[in-house]
């Protein structure tokens, strides 16, 4: 157990010295690494800063109800009756006008137009929503409602927020095609670079199965070495990403105050973030193995 | 033990390197393998650590039959055995001492017992003062001592050299082969390929003649 140990440290300090040696080359292969996965980390990070911004946004399927101006309280309480005993109603809550007219002045920009009103505009309004979600079954229960006396009005509200809801799973896909693609490039440039390398040290690959090595105690090297640049190519993702974001987030602070939100780009949970590194540095083991599997069965001593 | 029985080498070519050799090798026994060049040496001590596997016949060593080893047996195979060659196989971007270390560090020693072992294989040579050096600033014949120290550094028991004297003048030949008398007089198995008819004179020792393949004596 202390020689394997051992041998893995060597292992490990010798694909250290070998990126020390061919800092420039290392350099620029973590670069190449880095700016490919920042991509898809990136479009991760707007992702997640978006749900979070829209997160209070209803995303089921709810209707407004709004009630004439001139219903009467027997109207009123009939169509709650009503609600209260209709299969396909999940849930309902009433908004009075007054209540309407509060939630409209706390909205940003409008408290002085509100205030130049000399009567409350708004009426009296239910917010219901369906059991089933299906369009044709919600457009079945608004027109329902509109045949109620009490009803003037009925709005389906949560269309954009389907819309939303279906741009971002699409935007998620995309983000996962990109993530995939953008791997197998990661997988193609370590496998190259542990090719090179495995070129480079043939003699001493050579001499080293001659004397005795095993291909276990051969390939730990370029395991590490693939390893490492993955690593390394994950956290200039990372620090690609964090300094990306910090440029925008000046230009996004801007825009948002200017509709009254403190909404800001965020980085990636720190679960994201190890994760990103984690999986670099799994694609660039993965490379090394692959080109360590390919290559090194050639070598044999003659 | 060596032992080659009705061993024959046919390369992909059709070549015939070997034919129908056989010989037994006692252990703690010094046995020259002479011959003209291209008579087969190189292929008969080739087939001992398995680089080359035989086209017939059977290659013993202590009882294993190496022509019929799996790839991931060698390495355990070749652990047991010296290797020197004519060119000698260097590191050239390591010291002295690391080429040394290099056998040493697939096995299961701990690094200060590596470490004293490679130091001894050195001293025997005589190559202790040039630990640091780099083979490249080694003469031709401390080059192949350095072969012979990293050789013998895992202690094997069976000591197997092609050539080792080739490119070296006569005084530096006898030396590299007083070496090899020293490791056989503490009962290591020494079996050195040379066509230097001179030098094989000076040591009185068994010798296996090959002429075309073929075992004269």
């Amino acid at each position: 157990m202390r020689a394997w140990l051992r041998q893995h440290r060597q292992a490990l300090a010798a694909a250290l010295g070998k990126l020390a040696a061919q800092r420039s080359a290392a350099a620029l292969n973590a670069l190449v690494i880095g700016i490919a996965l920042s991509l898809p980390a990136g479009g991760y990070a707007l992702l997640a800063s978006l749900r979070a911004a829209a997160a209070g946004a209803a995303l089921e399927p709810q209707l407004s109800v709004f009630l004439r101006m001139e219903a009467k309280d027997g109207e009123v309480e009939a169509l709650r009756a009503w609600l209260k005993g209709e299969a396909r109603v999940r849930e309902f809550r009433f908004i009075p006008r007054e209540q309407a007219l509060k939630e409209l002045q706390a909205t940003e920009g409008l408290a002085e137009v509100i205030a130049a009103l000399k009567r409350n505009p708004l009426p009296d309004a239910f917010v219901v929503r369906p059991r089933t979600t299906g369009a044709a079954a919600l457009e079945a229960l608004a027109r329902a409602l509109r045949a109620q006396p009490a009803v003037a009005h009925v709005q389906a509200d949560s269309a954009w927020a389907q819309r939303l809801a279906a741009i971002a799973g699409t935007a998620r896909l995309a983000i996962a095609l990109l993530a995939l693609l953008l791997a197998c490039g990661l997988v193609a440039i370590t496998f190259n670079t542990i090719r090179l390398q495995i070129l480079t040290l043939r003699a001493e690959i050579e001499i080293s199965k001659l004397i005795g090595a095993t291909d276990a105690f051969i390939r730990r090297p370029f395991f590490y070495l693939g390893a490492l640049q993955g690593a390394a190519g994950g956290l200039l993702a990372l620090g690609i990403l964090w300094a990306s974001l910090a440029v925008l987030n000046s230009g996004v602070a801007e825009l948002a105050a200017s509709y009254g939100s403190s909404f800001r780009l965020g980085f990636l949970e720190p679960g994201d973030a190890l994760a990103v590194l984690l999986f670099s540095t799994a694609l660039g083991w993965f490379g090394a193995y692959l080109s360590v599997s390919r290559y090194l069965l050639e070598i044999e001593p003659q | 033990m060596i032992s080659f029985s009705g061993v024959a080498k046919r390369y992909p070519g059709g070549q015939e390197a070997l034919q129908a050799v056989s010989f037994q090798i006692e252990p703690g026994e010094f046995v020259f393998v002479a011959g003209h060049s291209g008579a087969g040496k190189s292929t008969l001590l080739k087939l001992i650590p398995a680089i080359e596997r035989p086209s017939a016949g059977a290659v013993l060593v202590n009882g294993q039959n190496v022509g019929a080893l799996k790839r991931a047996a060698l390495p355990y195979l070749r652990r047991n055995l010296g290797l020197v060659f004519q060119d000698q196989k260097l590191l050239y971007d390591r010291s002295v001492y690391d080429n040394v270390m290099l056998p040493l560090a697939f096995g299961e020693l701990g690094g200060r017992e590596a470490a004293r072992r490679a130091r001894a294989a050195l001293e025997k040579v005589g190559l202790s003062a040039r630990d640091k050096a780099n083979p490249i600033q080694l003469s031709g014949g401390e080059q192949q001592r350095l072969a012979i120290a990293r050789a013998v550094a895992n202690r094997p028991a069976i000591l197997i050299a092609d050539e080792p004297t080739a490119n070296l003048d006569a005084d530096s030949a006898s030396a590299i082969l007083g070496i090899f008398a020293d490791f056989n007089r503490v009962g290591v198995t020494v079996l050195v390929a040379t066509h230097d008819e001179a030098l094989i004179g000076r040591f009185a020792r068994r010798v296996l003649r090959l002429a075309a393949g073929r075992l004269a004596q």
